[in-house]
């Protein structure tokens, strides 16, 4: 069966830099990758490219088969669950019409309660929070509720941008125990952008270490951790200090 | 020679309004029941008066008439005749020659009033009745403690003396060439300083001791209130300045019966009558009304018991307490207030439905935006009374043109904020909206404009305390409103007056600004 997203050969210019310099990569259906790497590495351009925030200037990106071109950006977003990495959550909206916009958007009348079923599967009691405004919500919240919009008209791919960079230790640790459980449970399709090793090892089914607009390395973290393909990837685990007991 | 000339003149023009007046009955001369003259006047005391009298001289004889008074300046007032908004104001001979036509002074009176009488009507068609029958010139005055301990009496003297002295001059008489720099290079006066004062606190400063010298019209009432000495010009330096009635084109052809009135005025007045009658204006306060209605009546030319509208806005002579003075003006500041108001809601609801539109569409083309918020912006720096006399040749006066230059004074907070509130609008909701799949649409409408709002509130409040304060120029283009009695007060240098607009207006102002902070919370509150 052919891969849930794909890129092939991706180029991408920010004027003369190329932010994304030939990257193929594939993704297949109930698969977790996460693109780690440093700033400037090119991983949330490439995040972008599968719903179109981003419009390469050479390859070809497809989604479920279908190259991205040829679909409505605006249609093709819906149908993607995306987490940024502040929530992105609107200030003057209430937590559910904030977590049902997407439903709401294209036109379904369970939006209300599509939003709140997905309230409880991030673990925000919907009585509690359904009304409250995101500055009553502490960071935490506020993520799991960006995290409970993406889900919210049930799709199968989930695009999510460093979703846990800004939280502290403990709550991010939290969060992380929360997607995993919910990207097994409900299968989903996800990638996910961290500049966080561990992160990275700890959530993805799939490991890609890109630098400078390339892939150093794709591979399950067992592997990664094992055969370092290049000296940067080593350089990467150690100063992780992933491989210390 | 030139006598005979400006009698010829005089003379073809009555024969023109008699062969007018013989014209098929089309035209219906007397008291047209569909069209009110217009009267105007120019914004000071003595050029309210008498126009109040050309007003009461016309209904005497049974025409229906429309009071304009206090129209800007010359310009504006001249504008507004040329074009036909209004039919005649009363206007001085060496200011057509200097001011209208842009000539040099002539020293002659007579050849002045033939050369105005001439050109007007070639290039305009616009009529000078003949002179009223006093001069007003530019009158040079100093406190008469200071013509004494300095032996004062001519200019020439003031030239001597002028090196100690400081002045307080209208910035009209700074400017203009028959002004300062004339009198500078004619009499070789030096003076210490010169301050530019308005007409309003000219003659108190002077009196207090803060300038030596001033410039006045001989005519004004306040030069005897005062006890100032004149001094003489004695050299012949200013223009002659006859007073006259200047007649707008059509006003002969449509009622020439109006005309003929009016020249029952010619020749009438005597400086001395006019100085007494400014007097009782400028310095005893008394309403313009009566005070023309006795005018005309002294001539023989009134019907008596007219009212009028310049005399609604002074009351009743009596030095009152401000207080007693707003509770009798009460019935006349509330119209004036509503009228206000009227100006104020009509040209802010249209400066919101123009400028928050091109505020977001500029959103969308943020390279034109710049350039183009800021040709909005100059529109901010025309001064006012330019703005007017602009807009006279294409609205003429009126509420209409009022109504445009308030817009135009209110479209750049709105625009600026409404511009700057959805592109500031929160970039990470803004990011997300598009990236979960709202349309381009949706995202101004769901996101830039409800988180913009506070800014584009702000905006049209800033809009709407400016434009209070700003229609207040309405009143020097005949709109009405707030502005009528300051513009009026301050002619005449009333306080009391000014404040009877100006205090309502300040009110206005909050009123206005706390009104739209209440709709400001209704339009955030949640949803």
């Amino acid at each position: 069966m052919a891969p849930l997203l794909s890129a092939a050969a991706v180029v991408k210019r920010f004027g003369a830099a190329p932010a994304l310099d030939g990257v193929t990569l594939a993704v297949e259906r109930a698969e977790c990758v996460a693109l780690v790497g440093e700033s400037g590495a090119g991983k949330s351009t490439l995040l972008r490219c599968f719903n179109r925030l981003v419009e390469p200037d050479g390859g070809a990106v497809s989604v479920r088969g279908r190259d991205v071109r040829d679909t409505d950006p605006i249609l093709l977003r819906r149908g993607i669950g995306y987490v940024p990495q502040e929530g992105g959550l609107l200030p003057h909206w209430r937590i559910a019409r904030n977590v049902g916009v997407v439903p709401w958007l294209a036109g379904d009348p369970a939006a209300d309660r599509l939003a709140r079923d997905a309230l409880q599967l991030v673990g925000l009691e919907p009585e509690r929070y359904a009304e409250r405004w995101p500055r009553e919500l502490s960071g935490g919240q506020r993520q799991r509720a960006a995290i409970a919009r993406a889900l919210a008209a049930r799709p199968e791919v989930v695009l999510l941008d460093e979703p846990f960079g800004a939280l502290d230790a403990i709550t991010r640790a939290e969060l992380q125990t929360t997607f995993r459980r919910l990207q097994r449970e409900l299968g989903l399709t996800a990638v996910l952008v961290t500049h966080d090793l561990r992160e990275a090892l700890e959530l993805g089914d799939r490991v890609v270490v890109m630098r400078a607009g390339r892939i150093e390395q794709a591979a399950a973290p067992a592997t990664l951790l094992g055969e370092p393909a290049t000296a940067y990837v080593a350089e990467l685990l150690a100063r992780a200090r992933v491989r210390d007991p | 020679m030139r006598r005979a000339a400006t009698a010829a003149l005089i003379a073809l023009a009555s024969a023109a309004t008699s062969g007018a007046a013989q014209a098929p009955p089309a035209r219906r001369a007397p008291a047209e029941p569909g069209r009110p003259i217009v009267v105007a006047s120019k914004p000071f005391g003595e050029s309210y008066l008498l126009a109040e009298m050309f007003a009461q001289v016309l209904e005497a004889h049974g025409f229906a008439v429309e009071r304009r008074p206090g129209l800007g300046a010359t310009e504006l007032a001249f504008e507004a005749l040329r074009t036909g908004a209004i039919d005649v104001y009363p206007e001085y001979t060496g200011t057509g020659l200097t001011a209208i036509l842009h000539e040099q002074p002539i020293a002659d009176p007579r050849e002045t009033f033939a050369r105005v009488a001439t050109e007007f009507e070639r290039r305009w068609g616009i009529r000078w009745l003949p002179p009223l029958g006093f001069e007003n010139t530019y009158a040079i005055a100093v406190r008469r403690e200071t013509a004494e301990s300095l032996g004062l009496r001519t200019l020439s003297d003031l030239a001597r003396a002028a090196p100690g002295l400081t002045a307080g001059l209208s910035p009209d008489f700074i400017g203009r060439p028959d002004g300062l720099p004339g009198i500078a290079r004619a009499y070789g006066i030096r003076l210490k300083a010169v301050h530019a004062l308005g007409p309003a606190v000219k003659y108190q400063a002077l009196a207090a001791g803060k300038v030596d010298v001033i410039d006045g019209y001989a005519t004004d009432g306040l030069i005897a209130r005062y006890d100032l000495v004149v001094l003489a010009d004695d050299r012949r330096f200013f223009p002659p300045y006859q007073a006259a009635a200047l007649v707008g084109a059509r006003l002969p052809r449509e009622a020439p019966r109006a005309v003929l009135a009016l020249e029952a005025l010619s020749g009438r007045i005597t400086e001395a009558t006019m100085r007494r009658l400014n007097r009782r204006v400028e310095a005893d306060n008394e309403p313009i009304a009566r005070v023309a209605a006795d005018a005309i009546g002294e001539l023989g030319l009134g019907a008596g018991g007219a009212e009028t509208a310049a005399g609604e806005a002074r009351g009743d002579a009596g030095r009152q307490p401000l207080g007693a003075y707003l509770a009798t003006q009460a019935p006349t500041l509330l119209r004036l207030t509503l009228r206000h108001l009227l100006l104020v809601g009509i040209s802010l609801a249209a400066a919101v439905l123009l400028a928050m539109p091109l505020g977001l569409l500029l959103e969308r083309a943020p390279r034109a935006a710049e350039g183009a918020i800021r040709a909005v912006g100059l529109l901010q720096t025309i001064p006012g009374i330019a703005l007017l006399a602009f807009m006279i040749p294409l609205l003429g006066i009126g509420v209409v043109p009022a109504l445009v230059a308030l817009l135009l004074y209110s479209l750049y907070p709105i625009l600026r904020n409404t511009y700057t509130g959805v592109r500031n609008a929160d970039p990470e909701a803004v990011s997300a909206a598009l990236a979960i799949g709202m349309t381009p649409g949706q995202v101004l409408r769901y996101v830039r404009l409800p988180l913009a709002a506070p800014v584009i509130m702000a905006g049209i409040r800033t809009a709407a305390v400016i434009d209070v304060g700003t229609a207040t120029l309405a009143a020097f283009i005949g709109a009405g409103g707030l502005g009528d009695p300051i513009v009026a007060g301050l002619s005449l240098s009333d306080t009391r007056m000014i404040l009877s607009g100006a205090i309502p207006a300040a009110l206005l102002a909050l009123l206005v600004d706390a009104g739209l902070g209440a709709v400001e919370m209704a339009v955030r509150g949640e949803r």
